[in-house]
């Protein structure tokens, strides 16, 4: 099965031999009607028309591409540039997913809109977009998460949505996903998912990352108006991926482009507590898609761990499974300490609190920007704001200091 | 007898087929074949045993809870294989198993084994149609057969694709919604059993998710050629064990007894 270098599917719903639609048979129809109403609405006038001027008037697109001049002299090495996607509306690039799809449910005559969410930016992002469409909004969240991420919570009760707790299993964002579905199974005449990254079945890995592909689109205009060419390599962290293949995806195939998504590392792989499923899951299938899944030798899923809620998933879209098979773009991790580390560093060196997700990403620009060295261009996506961290990573900081 | 024999005569005795579920593992290892036992003497045409998955989608929170519990007892693969074995020769045993469990163990040798074991059919119900590939080639192969799931928002066109890959019988979901308890038949649900019978390309048809009670399963009867019970089940098993699970089960086969014209064929 072929593929172009652009990512394109060949195959309906497949990225190379990831991806497909792994769903219990009653959310099929769903799927088909997903799939045709972004297929009519995608190229329509009116619907770009009102995707724009949402993306400029309420998240407040285009987000700056910055640079990042302390640590560019720290580091020694390349420029260093952050695609500021922590400026967007509700603080993180969740909105341009959130945004997009309600504007299809919205076409498509849905009332209800569920969503799941780890760190809460997908909540938040969600019951944003709910509220403004006057939908009624539910999120599930697990039980873990919900202590952990206890601002986000708050958010999104105050825009009206209802947070469902999800006791069951790991108590974090595999079991929300779950949750979701069985939601979804259960009222999907009237409901539309709105799935937070490049997961789930055919065809929500695509329309994610194309609704995300905005930021890459405007790091290829910022870049060229700011340094005169693409960059020499795009860094992001690697959850589920939806942050990663947005910034990716225009680069994809460029061979002058490194492109280097960052996995949670968590305590270490050799500890198995981690959330790198790229490097350290097999093939398997979850949450409706065929792709490098966290599990054990019977196929049982395993819990991913991470200091960030927001990268403990034990899969990862399909499409970065099919660029990491394909050459095309680089995965690695970074610990939960070194993600600490990073944090503290970005704070204080360019005034900027990131998400701890964010932060695993600037742990391995460094290493990136000491290798491609002076004069080349790095920009990493600055997925999202740290606020909703603050507390954990205090926690965590007076831990490491024995405070 | 392949397993495509064994389903089609579970499905010939003249009556409305009583398939209950239980959750391998649960309540113990070895209580879930008191639990298959009991079943067997209540009467049971076909056993479906659940080979627990940490992330059962399609269940609701009673048999989430028992494949839960039953993957802390070490309920694995290889020991579903074997309590599927210890029934098989009694009773046609059907297994409900998900996707990835296949998938980590290699679809060809999961299908030997289960051949082996005596496995009869598959409900795969996160593997659609759409997905099937290979596999109702290679399970037709190994004589295991193939049961899909219908549901009240499959097209025509798909219940038609359904009924020509469904070599055990038609598992037809009662309601858009996971496996529980409800406390009558949907509404719907026999028009809808006529809906999938018209295209079942002559399988069986059987009705699940969420028949909880012998006046329901008998209702049922009036269209459906089987019926499965799961999730009552499981919780009689969790609240009074397996023998309490069996006197009940003998219950709703007492409702579905009466002889049915033209049933199974």
């Amino acid at each position: 099965m072929q593929q172009k270098a652009g990512g394109e599917e060949v195959r309906a719903g497949y990225f190379g031999p990831y991806g497909g639609r792994y769903v219990p048979e009653t959310l099929i129809h769903a799927l088909e009607e997903l799939e045709e109403a972004y297929e009519r609405y995608r190229t329509d006038p009116e619907f770009v028309e009102e995707l724009d001027s949402l993306s400029r008037d309420f998240v407040g697109r285009p987000t700056p591409l910055m640079f990042a001049a302390r640590l560019t002299r720290a580091w020694g090495g390349a420029n260093v540039w952050f695609k500021r996607e922590d400026l967007a509306h509700t603080g993180a690039h969740k909105i341009n997913n959130a945004l997009g799809q309600i504007l299809l449910a919205d076409r498509m005559g849905k009332r209800r809109i569920i969503a799941e969410t780890g760190a809460g930016q997908h909540g938040v992002a969600t019951a944003t977009v709910a509220a403004m469409y006057g939908k009624e909004c539910v999120v599930y969240m697990g039980e873990k998460d919900t202590v952990r991420q206890r601002l986000n919570v708050v958010r999104m009760e105050l825009l009206g949505a209802k947070v469902a707790p999800v006791g069951s299993g790991s108590k974090t964002l595999k079991d929300a996903v779950n949750e979701a579905i069985r939601d979804w199974v259960t009222n999907v005449e009237d409901t539309h998912y709105i799935i937070g990254s490049v997961v789930g079945p055919a065809p929500y890995p695509r329309i994610v990352r194309d609704f995300q592909a905005v930021i890459g689109r405007e790091i290829e205009v910022q870049s060229r108006e700011r340094f005169g060419s693409d960059p020499d390599a795009i860094v992001a962290c690697v959850g589920a991926g939806s942050n990663a293949i947005g910034a990716f995806y225009p680069f994809i195939g460029r061979e002058n482009v490194r492109l280097i998504g960052v996995e949670a590392g968590g305590r270490g792989l050799a500890s198995g507590e981690h959330g790198a499923s790229l490097a350290e899951g097999r093939l398997g299938v979850l949450h409706g898609a065929k792709s490098y899944v966290l599990q054990t030798g019977d196929g049982q899923v395993r819990e991913a761990h991470s200091v960030s809620a927001g990268l403990d998933y034990p899969a990862t879209g399909p499409e970065h499974a099919y660029l990491k098979d394909e050459g095309l773009a680089e995965y690695v991790s970074a610990t939960d300490e070194e993600a600490l580390a990073a944090f503290e560093l970005c704070s204080r060196a360019e005034g900027i609190i990131p998400a701890l997700e964010t932060a695993h990403a600037i742990h391995y620009a460094e290493k990136v920007a000491k290798e491609l060295g002076p004069g080349k261009n790095l920009v990493v996506n600055l997925s999202g704001r740290g606020d909703k961290d603050v507390e954990e990573a205090a926690k965590a900081l007076a831990e490491r200091d024995g405070r | 007898m392949d397993g495509s024999g064994k389903i089609r005569e579970a499905f010939r005795k003249g009556r409305t087929a009583l398939i209950p579920y239980l959750t391998a593992g649960f309540p113990t290892l070895e209580g879930a074949r008191e639990v298959g036992e009991a079943y067997v003497e209540a009467g049971a045409d076909i056993v479906e045993i659940g080979v627990p998955f940490s992330d059962p989608l399609a269940d609701g929170p009673v048999i989430q809870g028992t494949t839960a519990r039953a993957i802390e007892e070490g309920a694995n693969l290889d020991y579903c294989l074997d309590l599927a074995r210890g029934l098989s020769s009694r009773v046609p045993v059907v297994f409900l198993i998900y996707y990835n469990v296949i998938f980590a163990r290699g679809v060809g040798r999961f299908l030997e084994e289960a051949a082996d074991a005596g496995v009869a059919g598959l409900v795969v119900p996160d593997l659609p149609v759409d997905e099937f590939g290979d596999f109702g080639r290679l399970a037709a192969e190994r004589g295991v057969a193939v049961c899909p799931l219908a549901a009240p928002t499959s097209t025509d066109e798909r219940l038609e694709k359904i009924g020509r890959v469904a070599t055990g019988f038609v598992y037809c979901v009662s309601v858009a919604g996971v496996t529980g308890e409800r406390e009558r038949l949907p509404e719907g649900a026999l028009a809808l059993l006529r809906r999938v019978k018209a295209k079942s390309g002559g399988a069986p048809v059987a009705l699940g998710f969420g028949i909880s009670s012998a006046e329901a399963a008998a209702e049922a009867a009036s269209e459906a050629d089987g019926v499965i019970i799961g999730s009552r089940l499981m919780r009689l098993v969790e609240e009074g064990g397996a023998r309490v699970a069996g006197e009940w089960l003998r219950g709703v086969r007492e409702a579905l007894a009466p002889e049915r014209a033209g049933a199974g064929d």
